[in-house]
């Protein structure tokens, strides 16, 4: 991965990424390390972003690297005009690497394409988000023990959340056996589901998740945003079907944990949290271990 | 009466692309740059055709295009057909292929693209033949037939 970007979940191969998570696991044993003294990274956030920006600065700061960067589009040169182009090439002579948040899709690419300095990205509009593909798969190695094999329930918005495309083409690879629990609005795209079968991959459509849940290892719940409903009443009939309740977790299986890419507004319930089967918490604390293994990776300092 | 109802002349040495779509005609003029050429050329469109009804022709005196060139109408007219014209003969004949990868031509149609918002040279993976599918390699959004805007 040295000098490289990291734009796609599909630019790496997957012993790069298994790589990746057990160099993060090293992180997470010993988060503060001075490998980038002398480094600086910008952040270039063209969009507001909580937890994206502020792992990266932690995971960052750990390792004794300088941020420099902005974290919306209007404390940046773009009020005046300034294309992307020009701001890629400017930014890259101040600093060794590039963190790119950006509200157009494909801006990480064209980014990566014109910078002198690696990018990764962090996000481009609905496409990729590889680093939090990552952090989620992390997450699943580390309560499972393994990536092969699991039963992955994905259960809200299928449709436009791209962190559920990312991670189901990352679980492509591992023999998962698929559950996607969505209201008809909101399915899996089609291209997904021939991806699944083209590789003899199992993979389940339900409405409802309740009778079934006994069988998940891993619930990987997503927002179900009432503007993507294009009737209202169809919105208010079905979004409590994708709520998590503590009461539904009684009869699941002892390994199973619940994740979510954050940040949730009602369909986890909060008597949910004290359940040791939640993990999303834990799940975002992943986040900077994972940061800090792309980081050192890409900038070959371990 | 025969000569007559010709109704575009024959070329000495050069390139006839027939049956074109009539309603592909300005595309395949616009993707072949043939407004920037000053060779000879004479163009024809909603003429006659036994086997597509209507059809464009153009030919070009003394133009023989490169294959990775000529391939880019492909996208916009498979059923073209070339002739390749030395001392008045026909002396090859060939069909256009789309090509693998689609460089410069067509306008992603996805709004939010970054292509559609900066100077970038579009990219695009042909993904499926059969039914023109584009790839787009920046923003991963798929582009079809019926959606394809030559730029």
């Amino acid at each position: 991965m040295k000098n490289k970007s990291l734009v796609s979940i599909t630019d790496f191969s997957k012993s790069e990424y298994m790589k990746i998570l057990s160099l993060a696991e090293e992180y997470e044993r010993k988060p503060v390390r001075n490998l980038l003294t002398g480094k600086v990274i910008a952040n270039l956030f063209f969009e507001p972003s909580t937890r994206t920006r502020l792992s990266f600065e932690s995971a960052i700061n750990k390792m004794g690297g300088r941020i420099i960067g902005f974290s919306d589009s209007g404390s940046s040169s773009v009020t005046k005009g300034e294309t992307l182009y020009d701001t890629i090439k400017i930014v890259s002579n101040y600093c060794d690497l590039i963190v790119m948040r950006h509200p157009l899709e494909g801006s990480a690419r064209f980014a990566s394409e014109i910078s002198s300095v690696p990018v990764i990205n962090a996000g481009d509009g609905a496409n990729q988000h590889p680093t939090q593909t990552l952090l989620d798969l992390y997450s699943i190695k580390k309560t499972q023990g393994k990536l092969d094999n699991l039963t992955l329930f994905i259960v809200g918005d299928l449709k436009y959340g791209r962190t559920v495309h990312s991670l189901l083409m990352a679980m492509s690879q591992f023999n998962t056996t698929f559950h996607f629990i969505s209201p008809e609005e909101l399915k899996m795209p089609e291209e997904y589901k021939i991806l699944l079968r083209s590789l003899g991959l199992k993979y389940h459509e339900h409405k409802d998740f309740t009778d079934i849940i006994a069988e998940a290892d891993i619930i990987y719940m997503t927002r179900v945003q009432k503007e993507r409903f294009s009737d209202p009443i169809e919105y208010e009939r079905t979004k409590n079907a994708y709520v998590l309740k503590n009461k539904m977790l009684t009869n699941t299986k002892e390994n199973l944990k619940i994740l979510h890419p954050l940040p949730r507004v009602n369909e986890i319930e909060q008597d949910v949290d004290i359940n040791p089967k939640a993990y999303y918490f834990t799940q975002a604390l992943n986040g900077v271990f994972i940061r800090q293994a792309i980081i050192s990776s890409i900038l070959d300092v371990n | 009466m025969k000569d007559k109802i010709l109704e575009v002349s024959a070329i000495e040495n050069g390139t006839v692309i027939d049956h074109i779509p009539p309603k592909a005609f300005f595309k395949v003029i616009a993707i072949l740059g043939l407004d920037k050429l000053d060779t000879q050329m004479t163009l024809g469109t909603n003429l006659h055709s036994k086997k597509i009804g209507k059809k464009a022709i153009v030919k070009l005196s003394d133009v023989f295009f490169p294959d990775k060139d000529i391939n880019k109408i492909a996208l916009v007219a498979p059923q073209a057909k070339l002739n390749i014209i030395k001392n008045y003969d026909v002396v090859e004949k060939r069909v256009v292929e789309i090509p693998d990868d689609i460089i410069g031509i067509v306008k992603c149609m996805n709004p939010k693209c970054i292509t559609n918002s900066e100077k970038i040279v579009t990219k695009f993976k042909v993904v499926s033949k059969k039914e023109v599918k584009l790839k787009c390699l920046y923003c991963e959004k798929i582009t079809d037939q019926d959606n394809m805007q030559v730029i």
